[in-house]
């Protein structure tokens, strides 16, 4: 046995104690790392909700808690309903065809909802931007919103401005229309939000 | 040999503390022309003892639970006794941090400190700052009022504005698909234990490094090259730190605790600059307040983000210059070409830029907290660009400025 220290062997085993134990320690992370995502609970909450319409007056919103989001009913009245081509015909929105903005097929139109109750918007009341809840603002050309205002949702956060079928205007910070969640009529005025199966 | 030192040589054949005490502290030789900017960072460590205390005490009565938790905070606020007293110190010691960590941040500016060989100090000081912002963010959660709950669904959504992996990235964080239960104990995880644990031993590689390459001053003077004084064997301009600057230390914390008791006492809200009027609200999902702004020290780096418009339908553009404009200033030892330290030996060119810089910053900061305007946000971008230029452009307008020669012995 010689005494002589084989360096390049001594380096070898050195990096691969340490690679083997670094894959260890990734390994090991991976658990941990995993806790972090929506526990099964979180996941079940997320359970469709039921609402009657019947009883909303003409212009009224309505919040309801769906996986503890707010969502939003409104009952959009014959000139609420007009304003959204207007706005259409003024080129003032970033989205208007809902091209790159989250709906269902069945609502991917101008006014957004379901075509046997047009008149009615469901929403999830979500700023696109950054997740705070838009003000419902049905007041035409109010002050702090200017002479053209035809009614819609302002975010207090940053200013975002939404028509009311939840489309965005352009040049605001909301990049997408506010997301419609997948829902469907059980009766003539029972809704059923979170699934459309 | 009397019995007191029998006892240190026991000890210090076991282990090495009057070693630590003298390499760390008693016989550490610091210039002696510290001046006012040197009170901030023994300040800086007297504010983390009083938020490890009181957030110890809090935690004996506080419940990391939606249900539970802002009941909980009025609970230590009206019933426990004290409990008011524990809490305030708290919050006011939060905001308190922050005065005293820009103060200590500002200082290392103008006077160099940053500068070869204090390069890997600073970027210690850097970390510590982002741990600190992280331990902010995530306590402000706690209380669960709706500045707590809106603040942090913000905060987390800017992650989801990263490409690809972003949506998926902040449910991950939130342990939610909204901020809730899951996020809150996540949250108070962090912020009572992991964070602080950091926190602590990055405070110790601050200090170790302080010690090792020794504290710049006001003139920018290199003590250790200087001759050693044939009597003491210390540097011309070197002192003890013990006792000379435990005294002056001990002046800067009595006047210091002044400052912080008349807030404690009198002001803890401070008109809502360091407890927000909305957090006295319950936090509510469906409903967001009228106007949402950080706390007053994230607010430069708020009106940043919101400075940036969205391009190419995404808006993480907004969310990376924010994260640029804090890491940005972790590159300050090699942005910076001057040849002297301090500002005491740079020209005017250096000088007007800095003050140009620090109306941007506090600009900034009094955007941040303001609901944004069309006339604002113009106002914030020139600021932003102000302050990024700041940076960039310092490679060039420190090699072009007329610097003083330095003296070899500092100036008092």
């Amino acid at each position: 046995m010689s005494n002589q220290i084989d360096s390049s062997k001594r380096r070898f085993l050195t990096v691969a104690t340490g690679a083997v134990g670094g894959v260890a320690v990734v390994g090991a992370a991976v658990p941990f790392v995993a806790s972090w995502f929506p526990s099964e609970r979180a996941k079940a909450a997320g359970a469709p909700v039921e609402f009657d319409v019947g009883k909303m007056e003409p212009g009224e919103k309505v919040t309801i808690e769906w996986r503890g989001k707010p969502v939003w009913m409104v009952k959009r009245t014959d000139e609420m309903m007009a304003s959204l081509g207007k706005l259409e015909a003024a080129k003032v929105l970033a989205d208007a065809s809902s091209e790159g903005s989250v709906q269902p097929d069945y609502c991917k139109n101008m006014h957004r909802s379901i075509k046997d109750h047009a008149n009615i918007l469901v929403a999830v009341g979500v700023c696109t931007h950054l997740g705070c809840s838009p003000t419902y603002r049905p007041d035409l050309a109010p002050a702090d919103l200017g002479a053209d205002w035809l009614g819609g949702f302002f975010c207090p956060c940053h200013g975002s401005k939404f028509d009311l079928a939840g489309r965005v205007y352009s040049s605001v910070p909301a990049p997408k229309n506010l997301d419609i969640p997948p829902h469907k009529y059980l009766s003539e005025t029972k809704l059923l939000i979170g699934d459309d199966k | 040999m009397n019995k007191v030192q029998q006892i240190v040589d026991w000890v210090d054949a076991r282990f090495p503390a009057t070693q630590l005490w003298e390499s760390q502290w008693g016989k550490y030789v610091a210039p002696k022309n510290f001046n006012f900017w040197y009170y901030f960072g023994s300040l800086a460590m007297l504010v983390l003892v009083i938020q490890i205390v009181t957030g110890i005490f809090l935690t004996m009565n506080y419940k990391p639970d939606a249900n539970l938790a802002f009941y909980s905070v009025e609970y230590i606020m009206r019933d426990v006794t004290g409990g008011w007293l524990i809490r305030y110190m708290h919050s006011t010691g939060a905001s308190m941090f922050f005065v005293v960590v820009y103060l200590h941040m500002f200082r290392g500016l103008i006077y160099g400190s940053y500068q070869k060989p204090r390069e890997l100090l600073w970027i210690f000081g850097m970390l510590i700052f982002l741990c600190l912002m992280a331990e902010a963010f995530l306590g402000y959660l706690l209380p669960w009022g709706q500045m707590s709950f809106w603040g942090a669904q913000v905060i987390v959504n800017l992650f989801s504005s990263i490409p690809v992996i972003g949506p998926d990235l902040s449910v991950w964080i939130r342990g939610d698909f909204v901020v809730s239960d899951a996020t809150l104990n996540r949250f108070f995880a962090l912020h009572v234990i992991a964070v602080p644990l950091v926190l602590l031993l990055l405070v110790a590689l601050h200090l170790i490094a302080l010690h090792e390459v020794g504290s710049n001053n006001p003139d920018g003077i290199e003590i250790k090259k200087q001759p050693k004084d044939e009597k003491t064997g210390l540097p011309l301009d070197g002192i003890y730190s013990h006792p000379y600057y435990s005294i002056k230390d001990i002046f800067g914390v009595v006047v210091f605790l002044i400052v912080f008791s008349a807030v404690v006492f009198f002001a803890p809200e401070m008109k809502g600059y360091f407890l927000e009027y909305n957090n006295f609200i319950p936090a509510d999902p469906l409903k967001t307040p009228p106007h949402i702004a950080p706390v007053w020290y994230f607010t430069p780096f708020y009106a940043i983000l919101r400075a940036v418009p969205s391009l190419f339908g995404t808006q993480v553009w907004g969310v990376l210059a924010m994260g640029a404009a804090v890491m940005i200033i972790a590159l300050l030892p090699w942005l910076d070409r001057s040849p002297v330290k301090s500002i005491r030996y740079r020209g005017t060119l250096y000088k007007s830029i800095l003050a140009v810089f620090i109306v941007a910053f506090i600009g900034l900061g009094i955007l941040g907290a303001l609901p944004a305007t069309p006339v604002r946000t113009t106002l914030s971008q020139i600021f932003s660009v102000i302050y990024f230029g700041f940076f960039l452009a310092m490679p060039w307008y420190t090699k072009m400025d007329k610097t003083k020669p330095v003296p070899s012995r500092v100036t008092g």
